[in-house]
Order: C-alpha cells, then sequence, then structure tokens
C-alpha cells in the first residue's frame, strides 16, 4: 500500500501535508552481524549516517521501508488532525498491529514478531516520522506486551499476549505516582493480600492511555519499604475499585490519553502477579532499558522529518536575493544538525545493539543514548522550527508539533537528570 | 483449476524522488538514489496474491528484469505474497537501454518454461511510460490480452477483464491463457507485514541471465542525449479575446 497508494494520492490531488518523503538512499549496502544469531555477511563495519538506511541488514530495511510507508500514508496525513482534535487513533494503531508493529520485540511463541531492538528502534523511528505520539503510545504498548510474555507464567502470556499483539486490547504500564516519580523506588500504591485477592489502595498519575486501555501493569508495594518490596499486578480494566482521572491537557502527546490511575479497594485476582512477589522493581527496571530505546528512538524520527523538511524549506525560501541555503550561516545550522543527528542515530542503535547481545554496559547505553539523544534532536527540531522563520510557528506546517511532542522525551522513562545519575554512577564504582 | 500467475515487476526510481540529469546528458542520475517497485506491477502482485486468496491462482512466480538490486524488489513482492521468484539479471550499465521488446522477449520465454495460465503486469514503468510490454508479450505468445484492467474475474474457463479506455470502462471475455496489465484502480497494494518480510527470505529466488532463455538483448536504440525540460518562461498577459485569438494566429495555432 506504498508507492502505489501515494501516486494515486497525488493524482487525486488529494492533501498532503508538507514535507517530503525522504529521498536518500545509499548505494553501497553495509551488512552488520543480525542479532537473530545469523550472520548475513561477512562482518563488515556498520556505518551510521544521515543516510537512514546506512548499516542496516536487507531484513532491517525492509522493516524500515515497511515502516516508513506507513508513516507517511497513514500517520502523517492525520497527525495535526489528531493533535488539535485530541483523537486517540486506536483504528491506525490497529493497522499497524496488523502489520506487526503491535508487538516488535515480544517472541513470536504467543504472537508476538519476534524481532530485535535494534529492529524495533529502526521501526519506531521510522512511524516517528508519521505521528510522534501515537508511535510512542505503541512503543509502550510494545513494552507492557513484552513484560506479559517475558515475566508471566504460561496462562498469562497465552490470555495476553496474542490480543495484546494485535491491539485488539492496549496496555498501559502503571509505575509513577503523584509523590514518585524520579523517587521510583519509593512508590506507596499498597497491594495487601486477601485471601486469593490482592486489595490495591493508591493512584498512579501520568499513564500513557490511561482510561482508554485495557491492560494496566501496576508496580505496587506488596512487601516492605524500598524496591524489594514491590510487585507488577496485572490489573485490568472493569476490575472493582478501579477509576481514572480527568484528562490531562498536555503541551503535546495529545494523540494519546493520559490520565491518573486510581485504586480505591481495587481488586485483583492473585493470579495476576507478573513473575514472582518482590520482583517488580527488577521488572521494571530492565523494561526502562528498552523504553530508553525507544522513546530516544522516537526523538530520532521527529529530528529526521524535522531537518528534511526545513532543509527543504531553505532551498525555497529567499531572503535578501537568495535561497536560504546559500547562507552560511543557514548552511552552518544544516551541518549542525545533520552532526547531531547521525550521533543521536549512532548512540541509540549502538544501546540497542548492546541490549540485543545482553553487553555488560547495556545501562549506562541505554541512558546515555536517552540522554543523548532527546537533547540533541530537541536541539535538532527546535533549529528547525527557526529555519522556517515565521512558518514555523504555524500549525500549518509540522515542525511546531514534532517540538512539542519530543519535548516530554527529556522527561519521562527517567528524565534526563536520573539518566546522569545512572550514568555517573556507573562510572564512579571503583 | 487453479492457475499459475507470472507477474512482472520492476525496479524503478523512486516515483517522490527528484529527477536529475546525469552530466553526461545520456541518462538520469540513478546512483545513491532511491528505488522502489514499479507502483503499478505493486498493483499487479497485489491482484495476483488476491487471486490466491480467492483461490483462483494456485502459484505465484514473480520476475524481474535488472542489476543485483532487482532482488530487493522480489523480496518487496514475495513480502506481499508471491511465492516464489526469478531473477533475470541484466546489469546496470545496460538498463538504460533495455526495450520492452526485450523484456517482453524475456516474460514470453518465461511463461512458456513455467507453463503460466496469467502473464500479469504492470500497465507501465514510471521511469519509461512505454506501456508496451504487456501487449508485446501477448502478441509474441500469441495470446489473449486484457490491458489496462481494472477489474478481473474468472467466469468459468474464461476472464472477464473490465479495462480504462479513453471513452469509459470496456468489458471484454477473453480465453485462458492471457496476458493482462494492471491499471491504477485494480486495487489498492497491501502492506507486506513483518512477519511476511522474514518469511519472504526463505523463498525461493532463482537466478538466471536473459542469454540462458535465448533472448538477445543487444540495444535497438542509441541515448543521443537526454536533457532538462526547457525551464518555464513566463506567460504574456493580453488585453482581449482579440488580442488572444491574434496572438495564436501569430504562433500558428489557429488559423
Amino acid at each position: 500500500m506504498s508507492a502505489a497508494t501515494n501516486m494515486r494520492s497525488l493524482l487525486r490531488g488529494s492533501q498532503f501535508f508538507r514535507g517530503c518523503v525522504s529521498s536518500r538512499n545509499g548505494v553501497a549496502t553495509q551488512t552488520v552481524p543480525a542479532t537473530g544469531g545469523e550472520l548475513t555477511n561477512s562482518a563488515v563495519p556498520v556505518v551510521t549516517s544521515l543516510d537512514i538506511s546506512a548499516g542496516l541488514t536487507d531484513d532491517q530495511k525492509e522493516f524500515q521501508s515497511l515502516a516508513i510507508n506507513f508513516a507517511n500514508n497513514e500517520m502523517y496525513p492525520h497527525m495535526a488532525k489528531w493533535d488539535q482534535e485530541q483523537i486517540f487513533p486506536v483504528e491506525t494503531l490497529r493497522k499497524a498491529a496488523e502489520l506487526g508493529f503491535g508487538a516488535v520485540y515480544t517472541s513470536e511463541e504467543y504472537g508476538g514478531t519476534g524481532l530485535s531492538r535494534l529492529d524495533a528502534s529502526i521501526i519506531f523511528e521510522a512511524l516517528s516520522m508519521g505521528c510522534v505520539s501515537t508511535a510512542a503510545y505503541l512503543t509502550i504498548h510494545n513494552m507492557v506486551t513484552w513484560m506479559i510474555d517475558t515475566y508471566g507464567n504460561e496462562e498469562q502470556r497465552s490470555k495476553w499476549v496474542p490480543v495484546m499483539a494485535t491491539m485488539e486490547k492496549l496496555g498501559s504500564y502503571c509505575l509513577t505516582e503523584p509523590g514518585s516519580g524520579s523517587d521510583a523506588a519509593s512508590l506507596a500504591t499498597v497491594a495487601r493480600k486477601e485471601g486469593n485477592k490482592f486489595i490495591l489502595n493508591g493512584s498512579k498519575a501520568f499513564i500513557s492511555g490511561g482510561g482508554d486501555t485495557d491492560v494496566y501493569l501496576v508496580m505496587c508495594r506488596t512487601g516492605g519499604s524500598g524496591p524489594k518490596g514491590i510487585s507488577c499486578l496485572l490489573v485490568e480494566k472493569g476490575m472493582p475499585g478501579l477509576s481514572f482521572g480527568k484528562k490531562e491537557n498536555k503541551m503535546g502527546w495529545n494523540s494519546q490519553p493520559t490520565r491518573a490511575v486510581i485504586f480505591e479497594d481495587c481488586e485483583v485476582p492473585v493470579e495476576n502477579v507478573i513473575g514472582v512477589e518482590g520482583q517488580g522493581f527488577n521488572i521494571a527496571m530492565s523494561g526502562l532499558n528498552g523504553g530508553r530505546i525507544n522513546i530516544a528512538s522516537t526523538s530520532l524520527g521527529a529530528a529526521e522529518r524535522s531537518l528534511d523538511v526545513a532543509k527543504e524549506h531553505t532551498k525555497v525560501r529567499k531572503q535578501f536575493g537568495m535561497p536560504l541555503s546559500q547562507m552560511q550561516h543557514t548552511q552552518f545550522q544544516l551541518a549542525q544538525m545533520g552532526t547531531k543527528l547521525v550521533a543521536s542515530r549512532a548512540m541509540v542503535r549502538n544501546a540497542a545493539r548492546a541490549l540485543d547481545a545482553k553487553h555488560a554496559d547495556t545501562v549506562s547505553l541505554c541512558s546515555m543514548a536517552k540522554l543523548f539523544a532527546t537533547e540533541n534532536c530537541f536541539e535538532i527540531v527546535n533549529t528547525a522550527l527557526q529555519l522556517h522563520g515565521g512558518y514555523g510557528y504555524l500549525k500549518d506546517y509540522p515542525v511546531e508539533q514534532f517540538l512539542r511532542d519530543i519535548r516530554v522525551n527529556q522527561i519521562l522513562e527517567g528524565t534526563n537528570q536520573v539518566m546522569q545519575i545512572i550514568i555517573s554512577r556507573g562510572m564512579l564504582v571503583d | 483449476m487453479a492457475m499459475k500467475v507470472l507477474v512482472g515487476c520492476k525496479r524503478v526510481i523512486d516515483y517522490a524522488v527528484k529527477i536529475r540529469v546525469r552530466p553526461d546528458k545520456l541518462g538520469v542520475v540513478t546512483d545513491g538514489v532511491k528505488h522502489s517497485m514499479n507502483p503499478f506491477d505493486e498493483i499487479a502482485v497485489e491482484e495476483a496474491v488476491r487471486m490466491k486468496e480467492k483461490k483462483l491462482a494456485k502459484e505465484i512466480v514473480v520476475v524481474s528484469c535488472g542489476p543485483a538490486q532487482s532482488a530487493e524488489t522480489i523480496r518487496t513482492a514475495l513480502a506481499m505474497g508471491a511465492d516464489r521468484g526469478i531473477h533475470v539479471e541484466v546489469p546496470a550499465d545496460q538498463m538504460a537501454l533495455l526495450q520492452p521488446i526485450h523484456v517482453s522477449k524475456i516474460m514470453a520465454k518465461l511463461a512458456e518454461k513455467e507453463a503460466a495460465d496469467v502473464v500479469l503486469l504492470g500497465k507501465l514503468a514510471i521511469d519509461d511510460d512505454s506501456n508496451q510490454t504487456a501487449q508485446m508479450t501477448a502478441s509474441l505468445l500469441d495470446w489473449p490480452q486484457g490491458v489496462f484492467a481494472s477489474k478481473v474475474e474468472k467466469k468459468d474457463s474464461q476472464l472477464e477483464v473490465v479495462r480504462e479506455v479513453d471513452g469509459g470502462l470496456e468489458t471484454i471475455k477473453i480465453n485462458l491463457p492471457a496476458v493482462l496489465s494492471a491499471d491504477l484502480r485494480l486495487n489498492e497494494p497491501r502492506y507486506a507485514t513483518l512477519p511476511n518480510i522474514m518469511k519472504a527470505k526463505k523463498k525461493k529466488v532463482a537466478k538466471m541471465t536473459p542469454g540462458d532463455l535465448g533472448v538477445d538483448v543487444t540495444p535497438r536504440i542509441e541515448v543521443l542525449t537526454v536533457e532538462d525540460p526547457p525551464v518555464r518562461e513566463a506567460g504574456q498577459t493580453v488585453s482581449d479575446v482579440e488580442e488572444l485569438i491574434g496572438k495564436l494566429k501569430d504562433k500558428g495555432f489557429s488559423s
């Protein structure tokens, strides 16, 4: 449904959002040992560059091409409307799930796509070129599905993974509370065991999808204080005592609803513990490594698209008798943007490879990638907005939405300040 | 009886790319430029896959004539649902001079070799806009043709094809085996899925040269020069209809 559909749209003169399909594609293909274990070619050094498909295997190029086509056809034309009207595009998400995007790195056993973290990063980067907010929700759903598949028992996996892979059921991840954000281990939602049930009391804040999703993975306190007292419970919409706060009004991520999730003597069967009691914090932390790569990947997609449209704009916009692209300052800005993009992309893909390889430095590398990419991509998009001049400030152009949508990436999945705590802690270990 | 369908697909410069003439003015720049499957061929592959889903087709063999990178195009078709591929290798530097007459001879040979019931092609390729290959292939095979198809249905042992023609739509019934060419409105091609992309790796792709099929692809044309279209000039404003007619007459458009 790719080029033919685009051509059809062009021929019918339908509205296409400003900005072009990225038309770069290197001829020389680099291959890299695929993390699934098979070597597709001799180990040629991987090169990451401004060409978004550089350094990828043939398979990864296909995944990326599919994701870019989907983003261009199904997401990019609608991203402004979804943002302005706060529409949660469930049908589009389900279409994405049909292609395997709902559970990219979840194992194939119960319906996941079984790809690597690097494959996922490439895919989410591509989808974010279409709509960051929607792609970001997709990554959250992916993480929740993966958690159930990885830490759940056979009954839980067989019950939930199939319907979540298709996004028939949508997932939300509940860790943050009004009183505990960065200090996640101090969370206060309590789960008291009574017979064959847990009774939950407390609330979670800023939950993506909250109120509109079906499955909530809730980190709650089943034991004593600190991380070891935390368990992961699967709470289903409709369970007694579960309610939601008002829909938050946000700067961005408007194509996903965000609400508080409230537990008032909420009854959850003991069978709904994911993993074992006391394992919750470990599960949360292991999920965050991938979550950080995913979020950083959405920043990459926004930067890629914004750089592309800014570059085209500077070729077209003339002042003082010449296109902006012929002015040295503009050229220098584009150079800086390009450099930051390649550096960010290299960091993110490197961290994804580390995670896939279970490298010893994974935690640091994921934190570094998240810190670096979210900051630098924000600068890229901000500069792209500036390069558009007054037009950059209008909602007719996509840049201001990309900027608003990725601003939160420096905050969630662990603030960039927490990233620095993690990184420095790793560096100062004796 | 379920049919065997031979589908042609061509790797062309992506429709969204800004075409640039090469400095030597003998062609357009293809190095480092994004390529993809000809959109009309995507439609042809999709139609074949739908035939298989309706159990009208039993096997879909996809063919591409081109350089090494055409393997990617075949892979895309396999990921959409074709069963196996045939890559007829033509070096990159010969591609510009590979003409529909050559490709149709290759397709005709393969149709015979594969005992195909239907040869399904895109109506034209967006790089040369020739709109010849399907017609020539039918002629070489002496098979009926249903070109510019916007709908194809199997009716007993025949195909009923609705064609997009200048005057509107024409419906014809043709015997099998037949050659069809896909027009824009025949269908809306599906996306490949991630699992299908991975499965496509395991599907067989045979490699051969035109010589292996006994087809001579010696160029029959010589490219003299390739040039940009003239830069658009400013128009002229006329003050009234009299002046307009006068100008048209001067330029020889009217008598």
